[in-house]
């Protein structure tokens, strides 16, 4: 028998309320600690897929299992605690951007707290030290106290990775986080991410346009399109063609799509 | 060869806003008709309306000094009674918000009651309170605080169904209550807007409560009341004065407030 897998999709499927296509009987083990990338066009589903895993998505059919456990069903305080245990960047950084960084850090924090103690703002001595402590892993320290809507993106972008490290998280969500970036900061927002990877083991799932970064980065490429798995290899054996091939207008496919649909 | 989707025949001729801009000026026609507004009734009579004027350019300033206790109490009606129905308008107003309540059901529930309250005249309510509580300041405050009720909770769930969504997906993807994404997602992004709408209401309340006056609702709508029912035009003039006077005052602090915060 082999290792159990962190993360396990069977034939999931997600259809929107519209009729959209998101997701198509997906099958995926996702190992822990791999540093994992999603490519594909836009459109393709990789953001759906993403937010199926903490469950911003729910799915149409199919199983998602963590660490062997089925998760499609959790409510409630189960979901928040799921939740919790899985950072996630956004390519916008989803900050508040009316308030410090610190609270922003600290605010990574709240899935451990009930809702009165954080609502006064009673975070422990050691959560506000683990906060400077986040910060200074991303080359911030000394902007605890300014205002998030004063840090350029980049800067916005580490205090989110900041924040998500706050949760003690398992994995690591990352939907395009360096797309709003220049390429100097994008290097250092990638080289945060695999730091948490390689110093505390999370696994870590980033969806990608840059195919140059998918291939310093990951472990291993999954390729979406349309919704479909239609590649998934270690990145020993990633060759350039197999991901132009992926990024290829499939023209005749979607002709004969439009097709049928009219 | 591209494909353009076909637009409905109703999207291609802007059939909702011309519809709409036909209605809105067939409304206009008939609410001209059916009041019978002239125009010209109004310039028959102006020769009346300067004489009134040229009376009330001699204030009694010796009457000042009168009008400030009841002005006092009229800022004071104004400010409880704004108070209390922000106070009570904050909840409702969350409840109302699209962003933040995803149930139609109860959503709209909310805002019917919200609309309801909006329909009720003041001087209705004015009178109501009066004959519940008897004549005086109460019945005042009161009515300003139910008028306050729904003004502001209308003006305040607007307010949060504009804010930026992000933030409120970054704490719902790391495990936070609906009641702390609310405190640390949606009051930081909205809490100015909140503060310059209380002061919006409590200046009209201020102007508001004169008129209650009238009802027996205490403040300085009495001696208004008083002061033309005597004629006493010179009188009349100095309690506008001063209601003009507390008006810009609110309005500086407003000012000044929202430009601190912003
Ligand atoms: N809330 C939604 N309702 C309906 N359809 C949606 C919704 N969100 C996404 N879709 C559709 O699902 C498909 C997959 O979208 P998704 O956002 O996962 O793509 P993506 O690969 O992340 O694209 P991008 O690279 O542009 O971010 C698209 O066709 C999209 O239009
Ligand atoms: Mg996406």
């Amino acid at each position: 028998m082999t290792e159990q897998p962190l993360i396990e999709f069977n034939h999931v499927s997600k259809i929107y309320k519209n009729g959209t296509v998101g997701l198509k009987d997906i099958n995926l083990t996702i190992p822990q600690g791999e540093f994992l990338v999603v490519v594909g066009l836009s459109g393709a589903g990789k953001s759906t897929l993403l937010r199926t895993i903490n469950r911003m998505h729910d799915i149409t059919s199919g199983d998602i299992l963590i660490e062997g456990q089925s998760i499609i069903h959790l409510q409630g305080k189960k979901l928040r605690q799921l939740r919790r245990s899985i950072g996630m960047i956004f390519q916008n950084f989803n900050l508040v951007k009316r308030s410090s960084v610190q609270r922003n850090v600290l605010s990574g924090r709240i899935g451990y707290y009930g809702t009165w103690r954080s609502i006064l703002g009673l975070f422990s001595k050691e959560d506000k030290q683990k906060a400077a402590h986040a910060l200074k892993r991303v080359g911030l320290a000394e902007k605890l106290y300014t205002r998030a809507d004063q840090l350029s993106g980049g800067q916005q972008q580490r205090v989110a990775i900041a924040r998500a490290f706050m949760q003690d998280p398992k994995i690591i969500l990352a939907d395009e986080p360096i797309a709003s970036l220049d390429p100097l900061t994008t290097e250092s927002v990638m080289n945060d991410l695999k730091k948490l990877n390689e110093e505390f083991n999370m696994t870590v799932i980033v969806n990608l346009h840059s195919v140059p970064l998918a291939q310093k980065y990951a472990d291993r490429i999954i390729g979406l399109r349309a919704g479909e798995l239609v590649y998934d290899q270690p990145i020993a054996n990633v060759t350039d063609a197999d991901l132009a091939a992926i990024y290829e207008q499939p023209k005749v496919v979607q002709l004969a799509d439009r097709v049928v649909a009219s | 060869m591209n494909v353009i989707p076909k637009q409905r025949f109703v999207q291609k001729y802007h059939l909702k806003a011309l519809g709409g801009l036909l209605l809105f000026i067939l409304l206009i026609w008939w609410s001209a008709r059916v009041t019978e507004v002239d125009f010209g009734l109004f310039f028959v009579n102006f020769d009346q309306f300067l004489a009134l004027l040229q009376k009330m350019s001699h204030p009694d300033w010796q009457y000042l000094s009168l009008v400030i206790a009841p002005l006092v109490e009229t800022i004071k009606m104004a400010l409880i009674g704004t108070s209390i129905g922000t106070l009570l308008a904050i909840p409702f107003s969350v409840l109302a918000a699209r962003n933040i309540i995803n149930n139609d059901f109860a959503r709209g529930l909310i805002r019917l009651i919200l609309n309801l309250i909006r329909t009720l005249p003041d001087l209705m309510l004015a009178a109501l309170f009066v004959a519940i509580v008897g004549i005086g300041s109460l019945a005042g405050v009161l009515t300003l605080a139910v008028f306050s009720f729904g003004m502001i909770a209308k003006l305040f769930y607007e307010a949060i169904e504009t804010i930026d969504d992000g933030p409120l997906e970054a704490l719902q993807a790391a495990g936070a209550t609906k009641m702390q994404m609310i405190h640390f997602a949606v009051l930081p992004q909205v809490f100015n807007h909140f503060i310059s709408y209380f002061l919006y209401t409590f200046e009209i309340n201020v102007r508001a409560s004169t008129v209650l006056g009238y009802l027996g609702a205490g403040g300085i709508g009495v001696y208004l009341q008083r002061s033309l029912s005597q004629f006493a035009y010179d009188q009349t003039a100095v309690i506008i004065l001063g209601i003009l006077a507390v008006v810009l005052v609110i309005d500086g602090i407003s000012n000044t407030l929202r430009e601190r915060l912003l």
